[in-house]
């Protein structure tokens, strides 16, 4: 067993909001300038070289690169060999936030209550998904996710005969309802499988996934480059003004199902791609 | 495509004159305010009440902030969708602003309150919040504090870059564009 003091997650926590606010991530910096290559629309080509430049500044200046600094989502790895001490494991997560929204000068966006609105002033609860792995270590994964593309993100349940036709249809069609709202170039999770709250879960697991790299399945990653490349014909372009550049990436995770079900979930992550990791 | 350097307020006859893909550098004093702060302020419209801010012939940007660091004026900034505030603008127009700015389509009754009252929507880049937050000079919290991050600023900006998205002819440039590239 190895013994890990849960103020050493809340202390991980609090860096990787800040960091993960600041800093936009290499493969998505990367995406941006072969996606100004390709652009063929002048105003879509502007608006994606201020992006690089705004990323290059956030950076610098060590601010956040977009004002949306999100919920926090965490995602928590935990080795069946770690003993965990020194108090609750979730609070030190909630806690983590708290002190890394606060001392990070991030915005507080969360309401405690979804009915009575008003704001709990330090970005807490997160949303927690913690899984038991094998080996003696933690990893934490933290996405901050704004709420103008989360908005726009959608889950079906398809009949199992609509087969990968349906699915292509139903994420196109997700993608042209959110149009400019959801501060294209965006990267696109796609789950396929699981259950009413799995294929939720298996799609914003796939916007974390890196750019670049497709899914191992040979036929899912061909379903990865058909979208990809059908969504870019939509139009829509950087920020919904047009061009050939609406998605940066497409990411689908699978998982099994019901005889009777093909759900399908679309979650759609902002230009502010957000997502960093630290192992403990 | 024009470009215009403009100081606020707009006159009615420079709002008429705008045309969807303009770019308009704007210098002088806009208003912040965004979901929670129209909320209030359309239920105020609508019992015949004055707002807490004289916001006619103003521009609104539909923004929240983050927190400034020290020696900072104010945290990061850029425009929030805009659509979120489609069912309070014909509200907000006809009562006399001219203007505001925010990221993405709006509904046709938006499209269609733009002609009525002769105002426009800009779009301003979201998420461009490092770089546009260099534009606001400065920031003074003139209501509804307690709604944090949605409190209604006044903002003095100096060459705050917009397009017009939709004109006061109610032309719409998300449709415009998009149709060029559609494959």
């Amino acid at each position: 067993m190895r013994t890990i003091h849960v103020d050493d997650i809340k202390d991980t926590v609090a860096r990787l909001c800040w960091e993960a606010c600041y800093y936009l991530p290499f493969d998505i910096l990367d995406s941006f300038k072969k996606a100004e290559q390709r652009e063929v629309s002048p105003l879509g080509k502007s608006i994606l070289n201020q992006l690089i430049e705004n990323a290059e500044v956030a950076a610098t200046e060590h601010m956040p690169y977009c004002h949306d600094t999100g919920l926090a989502v965490v995602y928590v790895e935990v080795g069946q060999e770690v003993y965990l001490t020194g108090g609750s494991f979730q609070e030190s997560i909630h806690a983590g936030v708290r002190k890394g929204y606060q001392e990070g000068f991030l915005r507080k966006s969360v309401v405690g209550d979804p009915l009575l609105r008003v704001n709990t002033n330090d970005n807490t609860p997160a949303v927690i998904h913690t899984e038991i792995v094998p080996g003696d270590q933690v990893k934490i994964t933290l996405l901050p996710k704004g709420g103008g593309s989360e908005n726009m993100s959608a889950m079906k349940f398809l009949l199992p005969g609509e087969g990968v036709e349906g699915v292509k249809k139903f994420v196109i069609e997700t993608i042209e309802a959110a149009g400019g709202k959801a501060c294209p170039p965006v990267i696109v999770g796609v789950g396929i499988g699981g259950s009413f709250d799995k294929v939720t879960a298996i799609a914003k697991e796939a916007i974390l996934r890196e750019v670049g790299v497709h899914h191992h399945e040979t036929h899912i990653a061909e379903l990865e480059k058909e979208l990809l490349e059908e969504i870019n014909k939509t139009g829509i372009g950087p920020q919904g003004l047009g061009g050939v550049n609406t998605a940066l990436w497409v990411a689908v995770e699978t998982y099994a199902c019901h005889i009777t079900a093909l759900p399908v979930a679309v979650n759609i992550q902002c230009h502010a791609a957000r997502k960093k990791s630290a192992v403990i | 495509m024009a470009e215009y350097y403009w100081e606020t307020p707009l006159t009615d006859e420079q709002i008429h004159q705008l045309r969807i893909g303009d770019q308009v550098y704007l210098t002088g004093i806009i208003y912040m305010a965004r979901d929670a702060a129209h909320k209030r302020m359309v239920e105020l419209l609508e019992q015949r009440e004055p707002l807490p801010v004289d916001l006619r012939q103003q521009i609104i940007f539909y923004a929240g902030p983050c927190p400034p660091k020290p020696g900072q004026i104010i945290g990061p900034t850029a425009p929030t969708t805009a659509y979120r505030m489609d069912p309070y603008a014909p509200a907000m127009f006809a009562y006399g602003v001219k203007g505001t700015i925010g990221k993405g389509p709006r509904r046709e009754i938006v499209k269609e309150a733009c002609k009525t009252y002769g105002a426009v929507s800009f779009a301003a880049i979201g998420g461009l919040s490092a770089i546009l937050s260099k534009c606001i000079k400065v920031v003074e919290i003139v209501a509804y504090e307690d709604l944090g991050p949605e409190a209604i600023r006044k903002l003095e900006v100096v060459n705050f870059p917009v397009l017009v998205a939709y004109d006061a002819d109610g032309q719409d440039l998300y449709e415009q564009e998009i149709q060029k590239y559609r494959r």
